[in-house]
């Protein structure tokens, strides 16, 4: 399994630092998405591991366990999506 | 037919992770999930808009697979370049794959995608349709319904939003006899996951065309957007439909068409409507899917 991971980052200093041309590593992550969220998600024990949450999160941030599900909440941006798709009323959103 | 990708059997690996599409983003949820089914090896190209805005913001570079940005007007002519850029270094197994909005697709750039469907390169372009320009604010593209409200198709007293019809873009793909084209919507990822699988298995240009709704651009809540596509399949204002080997098929046949106004009205964009607007919409709807089921294979069967 792979996804994109932060990394730390250091502002240019100097001219060289900056890259030449426009491309880039890909998968290069340097800022948080947690900052957008009102609301987070809590995974609860009803949880079926039917997996509907997993796949129709738009930002993929609920991942597989060995026990069951867990959320990134680093880049969970509380839209609630999970909540609504679940068939078993598993997850609730709780105000930050 | 072959095995089905489901939620288990995909993989676990993100391609598509910590981009800054709004909180509740369907073209987001398209976009991952068609990144998911094709994998590491798929290099895609995206043009101005919405995915692109949110997936490039130097240093932060939120797609792990190879990415280009495009022209607007150029997606498909750089899918041509890309892939067989690609081909003659000697790159295997790779999937060149276009994710452009509704506007890059139907108005700006549908030259370009004809031409590539014309010489048949072996690409597949994918459509996400938010029905609107969603990324510079909302305006109007081809694939904006009758009686939507944009910025550029307000809704006063005597002009209720758009006036125009939704382009029906599939069949305009379809006309080119292109190997494989397809309508999906993100209210069923098992039916676009398979029908992206199968896409990317057949040689030549291939078209799915995925309704991604916008909580912005549409007047939802955030957390709404999956039940809002399910519900636009369920009134008949959307089907699920392949074109293959010169045929229609529909993969679904609704019995009955769930109530049109509670559609509608559970939208800000078409707060505004009449019921006369509306039987314009259910007329539309009608009249189309009396020809759908007169030409198009309507038998179901699994994908």
């Amino acid at each position: 399994m792979s996804k994109p991971y932060l990394r730390p980052y250091q502002k240019p200093q100097k001219l060289s630092d900056y890259p030449l041309g426009t491309a880039s590593e890909a998968g290069y992550l340097v800022t948080k998405n947690c900052g957008w969220r009102n609301e987070r998600p809590i995974i609860m024990d009803e949880c079926i591991n039917c997996l509907q949450c997993y796949l129709y999160c738009p930002d993929g941030v609920i991942f597989k366990t060995k026990s069951g599900l867990d959320i990134d909440y680093d880049f969970c941006k509380g839209c609630g999506i999970c909540e609504k798709i679940c068939p078993k009323q598993a997850i609730k959103m709780e105000v930050e | 037919m072959s095995k089905q990708i489901t939620a288990k059997t995909i993989t676990d690996s993100e391609f598509f992770y910590g981009h800054k599409a709004c909180a509740g983003c369907g073209g987001s949820l398209a976009v991952r999930i068609a990144l998911k089914v094709l994998g590491e090896g798929a290099i895609s190209v995206l043009p101005a808009g919405c995915m692109s805005a949110v997936g490039f913001n130097y240093p932060h570079l939120c797609f792990s697979n190879n990415s280009i940005i495009s022209t607007f007007a150029g997606t498909a002519s750089m899918l041509t370049g890309v892939e067989a850029g690609a081909r003659a270094v000697g790159i295997k197994n790779f999937k060149a794959v276009g994710l452009a909005g509704d506007g890059g697709t139907a108005d700006i750039g549908i030259q370009a995608l004809s031409g590539a469907i014309d010489r048949n390169d072996d690409i597949l372009y994918i459509c996400y349709d938010n029905e609107a320009y969603m990324n510079t604010g909302i305006q109007k593209s081809g694939l904006t319904p009758f009686g939507a409200k944009t910025t550029t198709t307000p809704s006063g007293e005597n002009i209720h939003g758009n006036i125009r019809p939704k382009k029906n873009l599939f069949e305009i793909v379809a006309a080119h006899n292109i190997p494989y084209a397809a309508t999906a919507s993100i209210g069923d990822l098992k039916d676009f996951m398979n029908k992206i699988e199968k896409a990317s298995k057949i040689k030549g240009t291939t078209y799915i065309h995925v309704v991604a709704p916008c909580p912005i651009g549409w007047g939802i809540p955030v957390n709404e957007t999956i039940e809002i596509s399910r519900k636009m399949i369920d009134c008949g204002l959307w089907y699920l439909a392949e074109y293959e080997n010169g045929q229609f098929k529909l993969n679904r046949t609704p019995r009955k068409f769930s109530s049109i106004k509670d559609y509608l009205l559970s939208q800000g964009r078409f707060k505004h409507l009449e019921d006369a607007d509306i039987k314009i919409l259910a007329a539309q709807r009608d009249a189309k899917w009396t020809t759908i089921r007169k030409n198009w294979n309507t038998t179901e069967e699994e994908l």
